[in-house]
């Protein structure tokens, strides 16, 4: 049998113990600080992620990777995207979006919309300090605002980065190669044809 | 997990009380899971009997579910054995008429652990559980008058934020806050 | 007399002394937005009655609009303080559903991330519970400290501190980054260290062993009609624990034993948390040392546009606060035709009026605290 109030005293030790410890854990083996926000910025994560953005590569008018397919606007569980297909001149629908609006009030950082992209497009950025005053004006991204350079994707998201941008290069080489081979497919086709149409016809006659 | 397959189950209802009306109903999934619909009429007979059989022993009522098929709305019961360590049987009743006969009997004086189960399928599908000792509403207010996951369950439209951004849904979600007329809805003011 | 605290005044006594209060639903000790309607006499618990509905979603209706993979980060907001746990019950009853293999090392990083979820789960209540008898201080700052320690790891894994989205059908969404395995390690490896300490701060406490022991006491049987599950049955003296029963994952490949109580007191699900952080850091343990290298998802499973074949399946694994059971019906279609959570916050409070009945007003904090709910869950 204990003495009574031994407990306590035993569980008063272990709080002294963490609090002078604390003083003393420099190398802050154990000891949690609170950040000094906002003067003090945290350093978050490469996987830190909060909402989505879009890449383009080099130009923001040309080089911009989204089709306007559409699938993340079908994905996206909480359907926070809207997106609208450009359309050319003649009213021609083209693999543009005219409208691509993400309202980050309703977005919850899932990141399905970046898994079922097929084109790389869609990535998600680690912007915390979104607050405003108004939900409709502000809290709507349109296409200008997610607009961001692949260089900047690169700087967020490195090892991804770098795994999408080799994705991206296999695809263009295997691409490059497909054509190569149709060309030449298609030019050793023409010879064939020719050679054929010259066996075909009839030799002239001197 | 054990096998304790509802084949056997039904077989020992059979023997021991021939005149109940339980059907074996195949379920066509991987899991394998195939139920056991019983009659409205015999349901507590039978969940008495399940709990209470030596070979079953199926004393632990995991899981109430509601569900609403187009012409009858189902209460299914995942039962366990946890003396035999044995599980899951299917158990399942079926209302007739949706609009007028929605009642099933409670299961709750078999398994307590159905108590708020139920009470969430009356208040969600609005299956009425017959003999259960306090069934009210769960997780909507008391003056709640549908049942929200009835498939022909129609939202109101009295909301004002809306879950997608595109213009028609903007001007209509800041129409109706003008409608709402709050003074204190500016977040500015 | 009808039973309405909200239409009484606190002044209006009802009948032969007895007096309607309505507790909460914005009480700080009562884990969220929860209320319980209960009738004293004098300082005694003649009735309550629990209040549910203040965080309700209606997440199974958002699930049936949603296609299969759209539910899997709604399921992160349930239980909010073990959301991979969540994601492992949805993602084990859509692989029941549809007969999906997972490969191996998406079992063992789903052990390792659920256990760590166990760990942090049993840690936080551990503060939560000082909390609720009023000792806000010591433990709670030192159950979040380490907490946050091992939200960190899944920050590094996720992307995310809570709202995770981690498993996919037939395995996990990545794999573990470069050099997370042995962070995690070092630090499970310090754990014991932190619960001895916790042990000594609370354990043998006389005020805490005065509140807790012989407070809201619940016997094994009544516990098994009731429904309770998880910690909270095991307390009561029941040997149920899905992990050995269902045998799912790699589970019965990892040694690990099943604390029980003997009470069924709230000292017995007090003391029933620190034995169960302590196997799980065996359980930890064991997966480091046997993870395999390999694929973390199944490639044959198609997630976006995924659609079981017709039928329905319940699924269920032990979370760290019961059974998270998930009972779906497939029609075929790219939606679910019917999404049901068994949610076991909920279905613990069940037995709260029975174990509540007869104590003092002060015990059903602590009886409420015992059983460790989340609203997020109890709700939906």
């Amino acid at each position: 049998m204990n003495l009574p109030g031994s407990g306590i005293l035993k569980g008063m030790a272990v709080t002294a113990v963490n609090f002078i410890g604390s003083f003393l854990d420099r190398a802050h083996a154990k000891r949690l600080i609170t950040e000094q926000y906002p003067e003090e910025r945290p350093t978050l994560v490469e996987t830190s992620r909060s909402f989505p953005f879009l890449v383009f590569d080099g130009d923001p008018e040309k080089g911009i990777r989204c089709t306007a397919c559409k699938i993340c606007e079908k994905e996206c569980p909480p359907q926070c995207i809207f997106i609208v297909k450009d359309k050319d001149a003649n009213g021609k629908p083209i693999l543009r979006p005219q409208i691509f609006d993400i309202d980050i009030s309703v977005c919850m950082g899932c990141q399905i919309c970046v898994e079922v992209c097929p084109f790389e497009s869609i990535r998600m950025d680690n912007i915390y300090e979104v607050s405003a005053y108004d939900r409709f004006e502000t809290l709507v991204l349109h296409k200008e605002q997610l607009l961001k350079s692949n260089v900047y994707y690169r700087q967020i998201h490195p090892t991804e980065a770098a795994q999408t941008d080799a994705r991206i290069e296999a695809a263009r080489v295997k691409k490059a190669a497909a054509a190569k081979a149709a060309a030449e497919k298609a030019a050793a086709a023409k010879a064939a044809a020719a050679a054929k149409a010259a066996e075909t016809q009839p030799e002239p006659t001197a | 997990m054990t096998a304790l397959t509802p084949e056997f189950v039904l077989s020992r209802i059979q023997a021991a009380l021939p005149e109940a009306r339980v059907e074996l109903v195949p379920n066509p999934s991987p899991s394998g899971q195939h139920a056991l619909v019983v009659d409205r009429q015999d349901a507590l007979q039978v969940a008495q009997f399940l709990k209470r059989d030596p070979e079953l022993l199926l004393d632990y009522a995991s899981n109430v579910s509601g569900v609403d098929y187009a012409d009858h709305l189902e209460a299914v019961y995942h039962l366990f054995s946890i003396a035999k360590k044995q599980g899951p049987i299917t158990l399942k009743m079926r209302t007739g008429d949706r609009a007028r006969e929605i009642t099933v009997p409670s299961l709750t004086p078999v398994w307590k652990s159905a108590d708020f189960q139920e009470r969430e399928a009356f208040d969600l599908f609005g299956i009425r559980f017959e003999g259960h000792p306090d069934l009210r509403r769960l997780l909507m207010w008391d003056e709640f008058t549908d049942f929200p996951l009835r498939k022909d369950y129609i939202a109101p439209d009295d909301y004002a934020y809306e879950p997608t951004p595109h213009g028609a849904v903007i001007q209509k979600a800041q129409a109706h806050l003008s409608s709402v007329a709050h003074p204190a809805s500016s977040p500015n003011a | 007399m009808s039973f309405h605290p909200h239409n009484s005044s606190l002044n209006e006594v009802n009948g032969a002394g007895a007096l309607d209060v309505s507790l909460g639903p914005q009480h700080p000790s009562t884990h969220g937005v929860f209320r319980m309607n209960v009738r004293m006499e004098g300082e005694t618990i003649t009735k309550l009655q629990p209040v549910f509905g203040y965080l309700h979603r209606n997440h199974e209706k958002i699930a049936e609009a949603n296609s299969w993979l759209g539910s899997m980060p709604y399921t992160d907001r349930l239980d909010y303080i073990c959301p991979i746990t969540n994601n492992w019950a949805y993602a084990r009853a859509v692989e029941q559903l549809a007969g999906i293999e997972v490969p191996e090392r998406a079992e063992y990083i789903r052990v390792i991330v659920g256990e760590l979820t166990r760990l942090q789960n049993h840690t936080a209540f551990l503060g939560f519970i000082l909390g609720d008898m009023g000792a806000w201080g010591s433990a709670l700052m030192y159950a979040f400290r380490e907490r946050e320690k091992i939200l960190d790891l899944f920050e590094w894994l996720t992307g995310a501190r809570m709202m995770v989205n981690y498993m996919r059908f037939g395995g996990v969404r990545c794999d573990l980054p470069v050099g997370w395995l042995e962070k995690a390690r070092a630090y499970v490896e310090t754990y014991p260290a932190f619960l001895d300490e916790m042990e000594q701060l609370l354990t043998g406490n006389e005020i805490l062993l005065a509140r807790l022991q012989g407070v809201g006491v619940l016997s094994g049987e009544r516990a098994i009609n009731g429904g309770l599950s998880g910690p909270v049955l095991r307390a009561s003296g029941v040997d149920y624990d899905i992990r050995k029963v269902d045998a799912y994952g790699v589970y019965p490949r990892l040694s690990f034993r099943i604390p029980r109580g003997t009470v069924g007191d709230c000292y017995d699900r007090f003391m029933i948390r620190l034995l169960e952080a302590r196997e799980s850091i065996q359980i930890l343990q064991q997966a480091f040392a046997q993870i395999p290298a390999g694929p973390t998802l199944n490639p044959a499973v198609k997630q976006r546009g995924f659609k079981p074949p017709v039928g329905e399946a319940y699924g269920r694994i032990e979370g760290p606060k019961g059974e998270l059971g998930f009972h779906l019906i497939s029609q075929g279609g790219d939606k679910p035709y019917r999404y049901h959570v068994r949610p076991p916050s909920l279905i613990n409070l069940t037995l709260l009026e029975e174990m509540c009945l007869g104590t003092k007003i002060a015990d059903v904090m602590v009886i409420l605290g015992s059983i460790d709910i989340v609203l997020g869950e109890v709700d939906r």
